[in-house]
Order: structure tokens, then C-alpha cells, then sequence
């Protein structure tokens, strides 16, 4: 097999159960490899274990039992000395879901550099970064601005770019987008395209929206600890009532379709997850049933 | 909005605001110092003349620092009524003042010419004080700036095992949130007028009880934030002061080095004006 | 009938300082009772002002703000003139008389946010009581309820909001991120306000946590007749559940009416900094393709309706 970033096997976390309760298992046996530059979106309700997931891949929780490799780190006993773990969050970054609660510093270009300076970066090349991050993320006019001045989006993508800044090799991103307003969501997708397009950096994000799932090239679907679906997002919109039985719903253009099929129209094709697509079925069908008739 | 009630930086292009906080930090203490120094006329005089002087040179308008006098006048009326009622001096100025209270009892009103004095160096002292501290460190350094001149020089403590740096971190972190936890309260104290908080009627203890359903909510956010905000530091693989670069390398420059010097000849400059015999001298 | 009206309204925030800011600019709009409106609009669009404005929070800097007719922010001075013509104080001395007016006007600006009810964006961060009973009874003590009133109001608060009575005397830290939301609204659904006003009350919730929220807000609408009024930037949900809507941009109104009126103005949707339905886009792109569909879908029940009957006609071309 090619080399793969993640390799998790029968990987599971519990909770420990306050005040002599019993363990609560959140990730019960995940097994999966991700590959490097891949594009992945964890789907699933609140509560199915997708933000365990994420935790677990940079130590922020350790595994209670199975195998998980990071990088070619062994993190299965969840010990590491500290100059390893330093070095596994540094190529492993973590983009939280509150923007405020991430940013550490009161001027946006202090709060990029904070992650490079824990890293010792001395400092022609710390200011490089620095820049260099702000100007991947868009948000160079920004530099000497303080974060509380700044919408939900940009805030967002100051934290991106503080994850940057630490040159990683993959970006976790947990649930980013749910506190922000259409704008600001489409920022940080963006900004997440282009990382993965052109700075080649592996991308997991957790979310619960399904319009955003479908701009991944893989979409994992997690309930109840386990692993339900693992496909392009085509494949996994196509099993809508699998997912409609576990709390999530297909994009609109999907569930359309869907409706459409149900009511016995013909509508061939697979390519259901962006708009333009389902459009394209559609016509396809309608021109074939005029052809067909006319 | 926010910017107002958070801080006093006033962002400006001035001498003052480009030079390094460090320097800032020890002008401000040595300006302290020449202001507790001043003894006579001329010395007030000459530090009267250097506030307006700083004043200038650190283009913050001029409304700014008479905003930030105002508070302070309860207290410039409060400490200048006690000296001209209770300095006891040599020139009495009122001997026939007095105010008949009952029976054939008098209070008699003495003000000596030393207690106008006293009261108007007294004035001069706080508000120069207030002046000298505003426009060399508050209005023109961010907080963040001060916090980090104030880890670099008190960094020779780490020595002796102060945490020097955690502290800063802390600081900088309480900066960083305070902006945060103001929007925040604001935004929970309305959500509990919607279901019919009286936040400005009442005893002492009512209010205070009111508050209750506004504390809590913002305790459990805090808590929450702290959380957080300590995961998402561990992921950018903070591990204390250790190995730490920084992005803003401080660098004392020659003119830093020239205002500290100009500032201690200044100092020396009141020490030998007090010796001048000229009008009043404060004890 | 109309529950809410603005007339010309304005609001600016730090008059006189330099950050001064227009939040909201002549701003005239009507609510309809017993109906789900909907007010979107982007982030600083003004929509948040506009709920303040709704429950005496904020006043506005011009304008008026009617609630059955009656201004809101009137003064009792404004209102002598007038209502010393109305026959409950016709036969008063004039000086008791307008002390009753005096005490009228105060009673109603103290009762306005118990009959505009407004539930903030992430209500949850309101909680403090050490009991989900006592948290929902915050807002009716308030009110000056009685005892055995409150004992009615709660469990009913919590019915509407889906939740089980067993929860009341649960703290409600315990409780998930979606009980604690419906619990939160519960609060102020206890006042049993007669307009009750959501900021984004699915902000954060998973697809099914969304779809619950908004069903029991139409389920409590349809079975109170209460005015409902839901602020959001999602035109997907609020297609779904709005009877009226509002659209806010840049500080002032750029449509209001019922979903099919809005909606039928589509392409000035598209400058307002919204996200277009999918659906809706869908269907633009289809009659782009000279496929006769309508253009001001935005469900996707329409949609598929739509198609249907094209794929009716099509097949009966022939025939």
C-alpha cells in the first residue's frame, strides 16, 4: 500500500465515567487509512464520535485501545516524550470550532506567529512565515488589526493561518465553519480548497453540513463511534435514507433527485453532489424523454 | 465602540509611539520620580512645561488627556480642600473668618498662605502625574507592547525562580479576553432584561442578587473558553517560555537611550532647582 | 392584521464618537399576526438591532415602533393629549387622570419584554439555575406569577420545546447542547409572550437538531397563534418554515411579503451577500438550459413537483 498519513486500526476512545460511572465509548473500532494531500470530510450527528476522531490524531486525547499512526508516529499508547508530540502537532494543526477561543494574542500577526515561536523559529525566517501565512489565508491588510475588530470569517482565517505558519503537513478542521455566517463559511472553504489544491496539505474536515461534505474528494460518515460510509461524496449522497435513519440529510439538489427516482422519472447518472451536476442529469433527462416521445 | 472601553491606546505616529516600551517603562518610573522631586515654583514650573512639552511631541489630541483628568476632579477637590484647611503654616491669610456654630461657640477658618501652596503643587503633582503616565505609556503603548517590555525587564528575576514569562502569558491572555468577556456580559445581561431582569432598582443586596443571573452564565463561559483556549494552544505547541523566538525583536535604540539620559539630567536639573530659595518650598 | 410595525426607523450606535454607525436607515416594515415571519439578512445587516428595537432593549434614534398600534417608546407626555379624550379617563380630574396615564405607559414599557419575547442567539450561554424547573421559571417570577401559575407554565414551556418533564429537576449543565437550547427557549416561551422573537435558534445544530427546533417552533406558532418571528441567514430553512419574510441588507429593507413574493425577486437575492437555496439555484440553471420550469422555486418539495409536471407534459407531447 502507498505510504498513508492516518492508519487507524479497530482504533477506540472512552470517555472515563465520573464518580465510579461506567467508561462512556465514543469511537468504537475505527479502522482507515488517509492518505497524504487527501481531502476528507468526517460527517455525522452531534455526539457520533466525529470530534473524538479528530482529537485523537494529534494526542489531545489518547487512544484507549487499537492501533493509530500519524506520520509514521506510533500514537496507539498515547505517550510520546515531548519533543516527539511537539513535533507531531507541529506537522498535525488544529482548527477549533469558536474563533475566539483560539487566537491568543491581541494583534493578528502576533497570534500567527505565536505557534512558530513556541517552535523556535528564529526570526528573518519567523517573519517570512508569518507573512507568507497571512497572505495564504487573504488577510495581509489585516496584519497589525486586533482579532475582536473582526468578523466571524476572518477571525477564522487568522487561526488558519496560525496553523500554517507551523508549515504542517495536515489540517484538522473541527466543526470551523458552524459558528460562521454564509460568508464567512465560504472564506474558510475556500481557504481549505486552496491549501489542499495548491499547498498540497492533507484535510480532514469534521463538520455536519452536508453542502460542505460535498467539496471534499472522500466523505467518512461516523455514527455511533463506528464507521457507516466511507466514499466520493456521490457514493455516500446516493444512500439518502441510510443517512436520513442516522440524523443527517443529502444536499437539496440530492434529495430532489431522489424525490424524482421515488416517483418513478427516470434520472440516470451518479454525479449528484454539486449543483451543476444535478443539473446536468436532469437535463439529460428530460432531452432523452423528448427524444423519446418526440 | 469597543475600542473605548477597552484600554487607552491611542493609535498615532509620533516619536512616543515608535520608541521601545522598555524605555517607556523606565521614563515613566524616572518621570515619576522628578514629579514626587518638585519642591518650589520653579520646579513645577519646568515639569509643567515638559508635560505640555510631551504632550506635543505625542500628537494625542488634546481632549483625550482632559477626558482622562475627569474623573479625577472629586479627588484634585478633595485633596486640595484638606491642604488649604489642615496645612499649618506661618502666613495666615484669614484672621477674622469665622462661622458663629451655637451658644457663643465659634469656628474659626484658618487658611495660611502656605496651604494655597500646598494645594496648588498638590494639583499640579496628580495631574502631571496622570499626564506623564498617559501620554508615555498608556496612550501610546499597546498593552500588549507593555506586557512584553515588562517580561524583558523584569526577566533577570527568572533567576530566583519568578515566572517571569507565565505571568506575561497570563497578561496577555487577560488583555486578549477582556474585549471578549465585555461583549459577552453585555450580550447575557440583555438576554436576562428579556425575560425581565431588573438589573437598577433595589437595595444593595437586590442588585447584587440580580447579577446572580449574569455571573454564572459568564463563569461557565469563561471556564469553557479557558478549555479551549488551552487545546488550541497545546495544538500550536506552546510548552511554556522554553525555546521560545519572538516575532518583535526589541531593539533600544540611540534615541531611547538619549530621552533616558536627557530624562535623568532633567531629574538632576529639578534636585538643584529645589535648593533655590524662590517663593514656597512643600515640605 | 398587523402585530408589529416600524415606521421610518433609524438607529446609530456612539452618536458623536468617532465610531459612530448607522445600523439601521429608515427602516418601515409590517408583521403580521399569527403568522412565521422571517427576517434575513447578513452579518451587520441590522437585523440584530432590529429585534432589539422589538422588545425595548434599544430604542430607536428616529422612528416608531408599534406594537397593536401602540408606540412603544411614547412617553406618557406625548400621550395626554390624546388619551385624555378616551372615555376610561374622561371623568378624571385632569391631575389624576394623567397620573393614571403616567402609571398606564410605565406598566406597558415594563410588560413589553414579557409580550415581545426575544430569545438571543445561543440561548444556552443563558442558563444559571440549579434546576431546569427554576431556569424556566426565572422569566414568569419576574413577571410576578403566582406559584401555582408557574407550576402550569413550566411543564407547558418544556412540552412545546419537545422535552420530557422527567428534565425539571435535572440541572440543566447536565443536560446535551440541544436539550440546553430547547430549555433556553422554554424560558421564554413561559411568559407566554404574544410575539416571540428567535435569533438564529438553530445556530450550531446538527441537520436533525435543526429540523426538531424549527418543527416545534411551527408546531407552537400553529397551536398558540402567536406572532413568530425567526431571524437567520439561512434562506434554505427559512423557505422551509417562514409564512412572510423580510429581507435586510446594508442597514435597510430590500424585500418584504410572503416566501413566493420574495422570492420571485431572485435575482436581487443575489447582491445581498445570502446564500441562495440550492434548489432555487437548480431551477435558474435549468430554465437557463431552455427547460420550462418556474423560476421562483425554493423548496424542494415545489421543485420536484415542478419537474413532475414538466415530465408529464413532456411524455404527453406525444400523445
Amino acid at each position: 500500500m502507498a505510504e498513508s498519513f492516518i492508519h487507524a486500526e479497530n482504533l477506540s476512545f472512552s470517555y472515563k465515567g465520573q464518580n465510579g460511572a461506567d467508561d462512556i465509548p465514543a469511537l468504537k473500532g475505527v479502522t482507515l487509512d488517509i492518505q497524504k494531500g487527501e481531502y476528507v470530510a468526517v460527517l455525522g450527528h452531534n455526539g457520533s464520535g466525529k470530534s473524538t476522531f479528530a482529537k485523537l490524531l494529534n494526542l489531545i486525547l489518547e487512544p484507549t485501545s487499537g492501533t493509530l499512526i500519524v506520520g509514521g508516529t506510533d500514537l496507539s499508547s498515547g505517550d510520546l516524550p515531548d519533543d516527539e508530540l511537539i513535533a507531531l502537532r507541529r506537522r498535525v494543526g488544529m482548527v477549533f470550532q469558536n474563533p475566539d477561543n483560539q487566537l491568543v494574542a491581541t494583534i493578528v500577526e502576533d497570534d500567527v506567529a505565536f505557534g512558530p515561536e513556541n517552535l523556535g523559529v528564529p526570526m528573518p525566517e519567523l517573519r517570512r512565515r508569518v507573512d507568507d501565512a497571512l497572505a495564504a489565508v487573504g488577510m495581509s491588510e489585516y496584519t497589525d488589526r486586533e482579532p475582536h475588530h473582526l468578523s466571524g470569517g476572518q477571525k477564522q482565517r487568522v487561526a488558519i493561518a496560525g496553523i500554517i505558519a507551523m508549515r504542517p503537513e495536515c489540517i484538522v478542521f473541527d466543526e470551523s465553519t458552524a459558528m460562521l455566517d454564509p460568508l464567512g463559511r465560504r472564506e474558510v472553504l475556500d481557504t481549505i480548497r486552496m491549501l489542499n489544491r495548491e499547498n498540497g496539505i492533507t484535510i480532514i474536515n469534521i463538520t455536519h453540513y452536508m453542502n460542505e461534505a460535498a467539496l471534499a474528494d472522500r466523505v467518512i460518515v461516523i455514527n455511533d463511534g463506528s464507521i457507516l460510509m466511507d466514499g466520493t461524496p456521490d457514493e455516500v449522497f446516493a444512500r439518502r435514507n441510510e443517512l436520513r435513519a442516522v440524523g443527517l440529510e443529502v444536499p437539496q439538489c440530492a434529495e430532489l433527485i431522489y424525490r424524482l427516482r421515488e416517483a418513478g422519472i427516470p434520472v440516470r447518472g451518479t454525479e449528484i453532489s454539486t449543483v451543476e451536476a444535478c443539473a446536468d442529469l436532469l437535463s439529460a433527462a428530460f432531452s432523452a424523454e423528448g427524444n423519446h416521445h418526440g | 465602540m469597543k475600542s473605548i472601553a477597552f484600554g487607552q491606546y491611542y493609535p498615532a505616529n509620533s516619536p512616543i509611539h515608535r520608541m521601545d516600551p522598555r524605555a517607556k517603562v523606565i521614563l515613566t518610573v524616572l518621570y515619576i520620580v522628578c514629579t514626587f522631586l518638585c519642591r518650589n515654583v520653579l520646579c513645577f514650573a519646568a515639569i509643567l512645561l515638559s508635560a505640555v512639552l510631551l504632550c506635543l511631541v505625542s500628537r494625542i489630541p488634546l481632549r483625550m488627556i482632559l477626558r482622562s483628568i475627569r474623573p479625577l476632579i472629586m479627588i484634585l477637590a478633595f485633596t486640595s480642600l484638606i491642604n488649604v484647611f489642615m496645612t499649618k503654616g506661618e502666613h495666615l491669610l484669614t484672621p477674622t473668618w469665622q462661622i458663629p456654630l451655637w451658644g457663643s461657640r465659634v469656628w474659626r477658618i484658618k487658611i495660611y498662605e502656605e496651604g494655597l501652596w500646598n494645594a496648588l503643587f498638590m494639583i499640579l503633582r496628580i495631574i502631571i502625574l496622570l499626564i506623564g503616565t498617559s501620554v508615555l505609556l498608556s496612550y501610546t503603548t499597546t498593552p500588549i507592547a507593555l506586557t512584553d517590555a515588562l517580561e524583558r525587564l523584569f526577566s533577570p528575576l527568572k533567576k530566583i525562580k519568578v515566572p517571569v514569562h507565565d505571568i506575561a502569558m497570563m497578561t496577555t491572555i487577560a488583555l486578549r479576553f477582556i474585549p471578549t468577556l465585555m461583549d459577552e456580559t453585555q450580550r447575557i445581561m440583555n438576554a436576562q432584561k428579556a425575560r425581565g431582569a431588573d438589573f437598577s432598582s433595589g437595595g444593595l443586596i437586590r442588585r447584587a442578587k440580580a447579577l446572580l443571573p449574569v455571573l454564572v452564565p459568564l463563569l461557565v463561559s469563561a471556564f469553557n473558553r479557558a478549555y479551549e483556549l488551552a487545546a488550541a494552544m497545546e495544538c500550536r505547541c506552546y510548552h511554556g517560555g522554553e525555546g521560545r523566538t519572538r516575532l518583535k525583536i526589541l531593539r533600544l535604540r540611540f534615541s531611547d537611550v538619549f530621552a533616558v539620559m536627557l530624562l535623568v539630567a532633567f531629574g538632576v536639573g529639578i534636585f538643584f532647582l529645589n535648593r533655590q530659595g524662590i517663593g514656597y518650598t512643600m515640605k | 392584521m398587523d402585530k408589529i410595525v416600524l415606521e421610518h426607523v433609524d438607529f446609530v450606535y456612539g452618536t458623536g464618537t468617532p465610531f459612530e454607525h448607522k445600523a439601521l436607515s429608515d427602516v418601515s416594515v409590517r408583521i403580521a399576526a399569527d403568522r412565521i415571519t422571517g427576517v434575513i439578512g447578513h452579518t451587520g445587516s441590522g437585523k440584530s438591532t432590529m429585534m432589539a428595537l422589538l422588545n425595548g432593549l434599544e430604542k430607536p434614534t428616529a422612528g416608531k415602533v408599534l406594537l397593536d398600534g401602540y408606540d412603544v417608546n411614547a412617553t406618557a407626555k406625548e400621550l395626554y393629549a390624546d388619551w385624555l379624550k378616551r372615555p376610561e379617563y374622561q371623568n378624571m380630574r385632569k391631575s389624576t387622570a394623567k397620573k393614571a396615564i403616567r402609571a398606564e405607559v410605565e406598566k406597558r414599557r415594563r410588560n413589553l419584554c414579557f409580550r415581545v419575547g426575544l430569545v438571543m442567539q445561543y440561548p444556552e450561554y443563558q442558563l444559571f439555575e440549579e434546576t431546569v424547573f427554576k431556569d424556566i421559571s426565572y422569566g414568569p417570577k419576574n413577571m410576578g406569577l403566582s406559584e401555582e401559575e408557574i407550576r402550569i407554565r413550566v411543564p407547558e414551556a418544556l412540552r412545546f420545546c419537545g422535552l420530557d418533564e422527567s428534565l425539571l429537576e435535572k440541572s440543566p449543565f447536565d443536560l446535551s447542547g440541544g436539550q440546553k437550547r430547547r430549555v433556553a427557549i422554554a424560558g421564554v416561551i413561559a411568559m407566554r409572550p404574544e410575539v416571540l422573537v428567535l435569533d438564529e435558534p438553530a445556530a450550531g445544530l446538527d441537520p436533525l437538531g435543526r429540523e426538531q427546533i424549527f418543527e416545534k417552533i411551527r408546531q407552537y406558532q400553529r397551536s398558540t397563534h402567536s406572532t413568530v418571528i425567526i431571524v437567520s441567514h439561512s434562506m434554505e430553512d427559512m423557505a422551509e418554515y417562514c409564512d412572510d419574510m423580510v429581507v435586510l441588507a446594508h442597514s435597510g429593507i430590500v424585500a418584504q411579503g410572503s416566501c413566493e413574493e420574495v422570492f420571485s425577486q431572485v435575482s436581487m437575492l443575489d447582491g445581498v451577500g445570502l446564500d441562495i437555496p440550492q434548489i432555487t439555484q437548480l431551477m435558474r440553471i435549468l430554465r437557463a438550459r431552455g427547460i420550462d420550469v418556474p423560476e421562483n422555486v425554493y423548496t424542494v418539495e415545489q421543485a420536484a413537483e415542478a419537474l413532475k409536471r414538466h415530465f408529464q407534459s413532456l411524455k404527453g407531447t406525444d400523445t
